[in-house]
């Protein structure tokens, strides 16, 4: 990232505006929690709020926006593994949850 | 015989456009992201597949962990992590604006807010360690105080009747043998029949008692991912704190010689804080409040 002491001036508001922001995303986490939604949406609205303050710590704190695309690559080749990981195994007890597995069930033992 | 100089530990990397302790910092959280991976994912398999009414603790009314967790003390923990992270990337901030004293106060305010999460963390896990169920191998009634009761069912389909109570283990009385007898046993209000004001310990002859078990890693499968998780976020805290005081301390030295490679080590050491702020930030919603 440019890194002059100039520079680096320019970014301290930025670093108190995401603290802000991150403290604010916090107490709205906890408060839809007590608002006792539905479990669907409250675990769409739980990841949604939690993605967006995981952004925001990325790309500012982590400087992840003035980096070259390489490592850029490598997280999103990172995040397809992450995603194949959390998939295949929900799929094997798709028969549970949701008929995916189907096709099984002749197999299982009688 | 000359010293191995290690290239672009300073400068930029052609290739990659950062030095290469930096691109090392980036491949190891990208491990790092695999890893909390494989047990978030193993958390969501063992949710989905977890039997009606034993998520979080068998007998809990939703399947929600602030059911038996604490979300005020977690918040607060949230709250200590994100402070850190900010103090973290301002001490970066300050040595890169040749501004060595600030830096390193608030690398030490960091290194106190990371010990803050950690002493909220102990009071949590203490307060789960004396914390127990009782499942009884039938119904329970004694002095007012009666079991309550769920129907769990199995895989195969088939239905049993469990009768449990949760509490706090008051005392017990041992045989001549060491053997345990029975215990003196508060059960929580909302599960002993009554009131805060009325609930009162009950003598449980451990005759009657199937098993008991504390809220600790054994206490359910929620509770075992719990543990897990948590224990490893909190070492990874630990891991952090042990570099930030080498930084403070004997690391310093490097600032008179080589200041812009020492910016540079707290920098990677920042990179690795911002990764454990960023996992408790999905660890929080998903234990605490889903």
């Amino acid at each position: 990232m440019g890194s002059s002491a100039h520079e680096i001036q320019s970014h301290l508001k930025k670093y108190y505006m995401v603290f802000g922001a991150l403290l604010v995303l916090t107490g709205v986490t906890v408060a839809v929690a007590e608002m006792h939604v539905s479990i669907g949406m409250a675990i769409v609205i739980a990841l949604f709020v939690a993605s967006i303050k995981g952004t925001l710590v990325a790309c500012y704190f982590m400087h992840l926006m003035e980096e070259r695309s390489m490592i850029m690559w490598i997280l999103a080749l990172c995040a397809f593994f992450f995603l194949l990981l959390l998939l295949f195994p929900v799929f094997t007890v798709g028969e549970q949850i949701g008929g995916l597995a189907e096709p099984m069930r002749g197999l299982s033992p009688q | 015989m000359s010293a191995t100089v290690i290239p672009y530990d300073v400068k930029p990397h052609p290739l990659t456009g950062m030095y290469n302790g930096k691109f090392g910092i980036w491949l190891f959280l990208a491990s790092e992201i695999m890893l909390f991976g494989a047990l978030f994912s193993t958390y969501v398999l063992l949710r989905v597949g977890a039997p009606e009414g034993t998520w979080p603790i068998a007998g809990a009314a939703t399947t929600r962990g602030d059911e038996i967790l604490n979300v005020a003390l977690a918040a607060l923990n949230t709250a200590f992590l994100i402070t850190s992270s900010v103090t973290m990337v301002l001490a970066w901030a300050n040595l890169k604006m040749m501004n060595f004293k600030k830096g390193q106060t608030m690398l030490l305010v960091t290194v106190l807010l990371a010990s803050a999460f950690l002493v909220v963390k102990y009071f949590e896990y203490n307060a789960k360690f004396h914390h127990y169920a009782v499942t009884f191998n039938e119904h329970f009634e004694h002095e007012g105080v009666e079991s309550n009761t769920f129907t769990a069912t199995t895989p195969a389909g088939t239905t049993k009747t469990i009768h449990y109570l949760h509490g706090h283990v008051e005392s017990t009385k041992k045989n001549a043998e060491g053997v345990i007898e029975s215990y003196e046993f508060l059960p929580d209000a909302e599960h002993g029949h009554g009131d805060a004001a009325t609930h009162k310990a009950v003598e449980i002859p451990a005759s009657e008692i199937a098993r008991i078990t504390n809220y600790g890693p054994g206490g359910s499968t929620f509770l075992g991912c719990y543990f897990v998780i948590t224990g490893l976020h909190g070492l990874h805290i630990i891991g952090g704190i042990v570099v930030m005081l080498y930084f403070l301390a004997t690391g310093s030295k490097m600032w008179k010689t080589q200041p812009d490679k020492y910016a540079n080590r707290i920098e990677c050491t920042g990179l690795y804080w911002h990764f454990v702020d960023l996992v408790w930030i999905f660890l929080f919603p998903v234990l605490y409040l889903l």
